[in-house]
């Protein structure tokens, strides 16, 4: 890794509604495979994926810290929506 | 009177906000850019309908972060008058201005036509013009207006009548059918606790002129002109009490 | 040693004579770049190779003609200081390809065209057609290729996505146009765009380079790999087989937001009197937009790569010169000025980079790291570029003239009242007439509140805030009727979207015309391109309707099936005063007495020619399931008094409704007026005709009005000085549509079934989930 040095640390978020939040999408996809033979099919919610590439001078808690916080704040209404959060290594 | 219209980049409703106040009402209008933090002393501040940064994040996510909002909530913050119309009221929710938050319509597709609105409450500046149970006829258009709040809080809401405007048929009734979007208990408009804030998904700028079909949209600026000009005074909070169904 | 070799000319799709002409006009062997440019600027779809020499017929000129074919739109004056900007253009095989984002970009870019003339999008109209949605009469195409309902629902949803995301995004009214369902469209659906804007008539904007010195600005969105040879390979040649899924990657993004941006800035550096010239990028991006802004010029651009705003590493100047990112305009600035033109697009957030200079001699000038890379003379590729006078030969008739045996046999049976109107419940739920609000409602057809009329009347209807001024605006073509005879097809485009513009009281000022067609290559579609040209030549001569604009289409085929010749035509008119424009809806009438319906115009034809003519009625598609015969004739002449006559009874105030009579006939036309209004009708007719023919029959020439008893003296004393017909059929009022025949009640159906046939069978059917 000398002579490609990393110099990105990949925050991988993936936003969707909350379970007790009506999913119409969802919904609708889910009735589509149904329709289309996939009958083990139980449910379907579907949601948005942000892969952040941040600053590699930060340390592996500084990033999570700060890609947490713009989860947090800014792609995710909390009214509505949950998020997961993943640092790849 | 002096009405502010914030331009963010990606509004399209705003110089139609700006015609209806200026042409239709005969008051003074003027253009509020998204990185000013100045609100030109205006009476009155309007959130335009639009698409603020594409709403490529959630339908006005963005736009509650520009400069111009944190003038706007502290001037809201005074009681001063502030009206969200569609992705304004989504700019609103967003911010924490009001309660709850917009989901995709029902059908999942954008509906634009004109749909009949229930008054649930006459004693807010923007509905001063209006008497009980009035039901207009104004258009919607959007992607995004299926209003969701969690149950606490719609209680809140109710007991607090902050439920304005409620989608219903010609004569006021509620079912399903006339509900475009799947909004929570047909809501089309709430307003905050003071009434000094409103946000609506119904455009009220497009029914001001007869050529156009509609006028009902007249009575919610000119409560607005009342309630400024002083020829309405809101009833103490103590006074509008009886809690909405 | 040559790096051209024949394979890579080939691969150009230059043929061995044009490249020899490149040689020619270089003086030398061509580099890389170059033949790329070459290639795109020679193509088909740029260059009108193919059609140039028939557009030439075309009436161009007109007293209020500011400016014809040849920029980026059209332009005709409106009085009052004011001119009206629009332009009709297609973006099919890009939708076929990916539906949702080539439709966006469709609209993308023609209303690029509109703000690049200075002038603000007021409104958009779309043309759309696609094979059929539902089973029919025709369960497979020519050759045995099955009817894909489920492909064809599918490329629906994604347009009218596509449409709607990009023009509500963008802040544009939609505001008409048509939606046409017929199995050649399968594998090659149409989609025309329509925008209109409105601009101060010394504040117009032209795509011409000038000032040698001043700054060439790139701005907008960054230039990426996208639609790499689009405008050659997609738009230029047919589609054979597993094609369109190889071509995906060539498909633009469409950002309609970026261009909203784009437009505000735009408009107010114009306002700022910094910019000369101004063009958008867009089939053929940079390349297209430097050579004509300086051969319009009559001087050079000189541009370096290296300083053009890249969103991917490592491109070269060949993939550069040949993106066709979209959102990005190329401006000439005045010099010394240049900073204060970059810093409003920075106040709107968007690049503006000074990537050239305008120079003295007239060529392109392409330099990478200083270097020059391609240098050709404007000439060469805009006046120079092959034109090609292709041999044509009538098309023998594939479809009988008469009706065939069996339907001969059906039509000399009479029809029972009650299978009358089973047969117009049929129709109305037919997609090809049924109501679109399913399509239309996602749209936004009320921003900019100017909207008088939207999608699903006549035409639609705007006023202008600043003059008190309306303009009307339709959208109109008939593949089948053209299919069957070109010519009469083309004329009666034209007349029925300028008799829909007529019908809402607009006097039509101008048109643009969207042609979509076969392989042009072929000498029986070029013969029913030339009949084309001249159907609507002689319309719009008859009507006095310039064509100041629009675009050709050709290689509308997959495996050889081409689409039927679908010339679409846009009208414009002007209403002097927006108040004073009638609508189709009968007008309720309370306790009053029932409005007289009146059919304004109709031609008498005979007995022979109907039979003839029936055969391309959309009874004879729905109803019959046969094609044969000619489309309707329209006497020109005649066809201008009636719409003259039209426009003078609604300027008097004269009539409460008026609805063009066209696809479906008068059944159609009466329950549409009906619908929409709640009121019903009762009608009546005298003659002893085939009751096939009185209702569903589509003869030109006719407008359905309704209006007070008061009003008919007036109305008579007015219709005879045009010397035209005016037939009174029957009174309003009601809740159902009654139709009797020289006494003999025929029918009566409820307002209620007929509504449900109207509005409720097409969501039904786009909704429904199939596997």
């Amino acid at each position: 890794m000398s002579t490609a040095e990393k110099t990105t640390i990949r925050a991988n978020v993936y936003v969707s509604l909350k379970k007790t939040v009506l999913d119409p999408q969802g919904q609708t996809i889910q009735s589509a495979l149904r329709g289309l033979g996939f009958q083990h099919v139980e449910s379907v919610r579907q949601g948005k994926y942000f892969a952040i590439d941040l600053d590699a001078s930060l340390s592996p808690d500084a990033a999570r810290a700060e890609a947490d916080r713009i989860a947090r704040e800014v792609l995710t209404n909390p009214v509505i929506e949950e998020y997961e959060l993943e640092i790849e290594q | 009177m002096k009405f502010g219209v914030v331009v963010f980049p990606g509004s399209n409703c705003d110089h139609d906000a700006f015609h209806a106040v200026q042409d239709a009402l005969g008051q003074q209008a003027a253009y509020l850019w998204h990185q000013s933090t100045d609100l030109e002393r205006s009476d009155a501040i309007i959130l335009p309908g639009g698409f603020s940064y594409g709403d490529y994040l959630r339908t006005g996510a963005i736009a509650h972060f520009a400069p111009i909002m944190e003038s706007v909530k502290k001037f809201a913050a005074r009681g001063g008058l502030v009206l969200g119309i569609c992705n304004g009221f989504q700019i609103l929710l967003e911010s924490g201005m009001l309660k709850g938050a917009m989901l995709r319509n029902r059908n999942l597709k954008f509906i634009c036509r004109p749909v009949h609105l229930r008054v649930e409450n006459v004693d807010t500046p923007f509905t001063n013009a209006l008497h009980p149970g009035q039901v207009l006829s104004i258009p919607i258009n959007h992607g995004e207006g299926n209003y969701y709040v969690d149950n606490e809080t719609l209680e809140t809401l109710q007991r607090r009548r902050e439920i304005v405007f409620r989608y219903c048929d010609a004569n006021g009734g509620l079912s399903d059918r006339t509900n475009p979007n799947g909004s929570l208990h047909h809501i089309a408009s709430i307003c905050n606790r003071g009434g000094n804030v409103m946000g609506m998904m119904p455009h009220p700028e497009r029914a001001c002129d007869a050529l156009l079909g509609s006028t009902d949209g007249r009575a919610i600026f000119q409560s607005a002109i009342n309630a400024i000009s002083g020829t309405y005074s809101k009833p103490k909070v103590a006074e509008a009490v009886a809690p909405q169904r | 040693m040559s790096s051209i070799t024949p394979e890579l000319v080939e691969q150009h799709q230059i043929t061995p004579e044009e490249y020899s002409r490149v040689l020619t006009l270089l003086g030398r062997e061509p580099s890389l770049t170059e033949l790329g440019i070459f290639s795109v600027m020679w193509s088909e779809h740029c260059s009108y190779k193919s059609s140039r020499m028939h557009l030439k017929r075309l009436p161009t000129r007109g007293a209020r003609v500011l400016q014809g074919p040849g920029e980026n739109a059209g332009v005709v004056d409106l009085g009052h200081g004011l001119a009206c900007v629009f332009k009709v253009e297609s973006h099919n095989h890009p939708s076929f390809v990916e539906p949702f984002q080539g439709a966006a970009t469709g609209v993308g870019g023609i209303l690029r065209d509109i703000f690049t003339m200075g002038a603000r999008p007021v409104a958009i109209m779309d043309s759309l057609r696609f094979g059929p949605i539902v089973e029919d009469h025709t369960p497979s195409l020519p050759g045995g290729v099955p009817v894909k309902i489920t492909q064809n629902r599918r490329i629906l949803r994604g347009v009218v996505g596509g449409v709607g995301h990009y023009g509500n995004c963008f802040g544009v009214p939609n505001v008409g146009g048509e939606t046409v369902f017929e199995a050649c469209y399968q594998d090659n659906p149409l989609v025309n765009a329509f925008a209109l804007g409105l601009a101060r008539k010394d504040e117009l904007f032209f795509a011409k380079a000038e000032g040698v010195g001043n700054p060439v600005i790139y701005v907008g969105a960054k230039t990426g790999r996208d639609g790499i040879h689009g405008a050659s390979l997609l738009a230029s040649a047919q589609f054979s087989g597993a094609d369109g899924q190889q071509k995906r990657p060539n498909v633009q993004v469409g950002d309609p937001f970026l261009e909203k941006l784009l437009l505000e800035a735009c408009l107010e550096a114009m306002h700022s009197g910094r910019v000369l010239g101004i063009q958008d990028m867009g089939a053929a991006g940079l390349t297209c937009s430097t050579c004509e802004m300086g051969g319009r010029g009559g001087v050079g651009v000189e541009i370096e790569m290296d300083l053009v705003p890249q969103r991917e590493t490592g491109m070269t100047a060949y993939e550069i010169m040949l993106s066709e990112s979209q959102e990005r305009m190329l401006l000439v600035a005045e010099r010394g000025h240049e900073q204060e033109v970059i810093g409003i697009f920075k106040k709107w957030g968007l690049d503006a980079v000074e990537i050239g200079t305008v120079i003295p001699e007239p060529v392109m000038r392409v330099k990478e790291g200083g270097k020059v890379v391609a240098e050709i003379p404007n000439t060469a590729l805009t006046d120079e570029a092959p034109v090609y006078d292709r041999p044509w030969a009538p098309r023998s008739r594939l479809e009988p003239l008469d009706p065939p045996p069996a339907v001969k046999a059906q039509l000399d049976q009479a029809r029972s009242g009650e299978d009358l109107a089973q047969d117009l419940v049929r129709l109305l739920a037919a997609p090809n007439i049924s109501s679109k609000r399913w399509i239309t409602e996602q749209y936004d057809s009320m921003v900019r509140t100017n909207t008088i009329t939207g999608p699903g009347g006549d035409a639609g209807v705007i006023r202008i805030k600043e003059t008190g001024q309306g303009l009307a605006m339709a959208l109109d073509g008939n593949g089948r009727y053209c299919y069957l005879d070109p010519k009469r097809g083309a004329r009666l485009a034209v007349a029925e979207a300028s008799r829909n513009v007529s019908a809402t009281g607009a006097e039509p000022i101008g048109g643009t015309n969207c042609l979509n067609f076969g392989n042009p290559e072929k000498p029986s579609i070029l013969w029913q391109f030339s009949e084309v040209i001249d159907g609507i030549t002689e319309a719009c001569e008859a009507l006095s309707i310039p064509i100041t604009g629009g675009n050709v289409s050709f290689y509308n085929e997959t495996e050889g099936r081409a689409i039927y010749p679908t010339p679409v035509i846009g009208v414009v008119g002007l209403l002097e005063k927006a108040e004073a424009h009638a609508t189709a809806p009968f007008r309720p009438i309370g306790n009053n007495a029932g409005r007289s319906i009146i059919v304004l115009g109709g031609v008498l034809t005979t007995d022979e020619s109907f039979a003839v003519s029936f055969g391309s009625s959309q009874y004879a598609q729905t109803i019959i399931g046969a094609l044969w015969g000619l489309p309707p004739y329209v006497e020109m002449a005649y066809e201008q008094r009636v719409q003259a006559c039209c426009r003078h009874l609604i300027a008097e105030g004269l009539v409460e409704s008026a609805h063009d009579l066209s696809d479906g006939g008068l059944a159609v036309a009466l329950a549409e007026c009906a619908l929409s209004s709640g009121v019903g009708a009762s009608v009546k007719f005298n003659q002893a005709d085939d009751a096939r023919r009185l209702l569903f029959g589509e003869d030109a020439s006719r407008i359905l009005l309704s209006a007070t008893k008061e009003s008919r003296a007036r109305i008579d004393h007015i219709v005879s000085q045009y010397n035209i017909r005016a037939d009174e059929i029957g009174v309003t009022g009601g809740d159902a549509l009654v139709v009797s025949q020289q006494g003999n009640k025929l029918f009566s159906v409820s307002l209620e079934s007929l509504r449900s046939a109207y509005e409720d069978i097409f969501p039904a059917t786009i909704e429904e989930v199939r596997v």
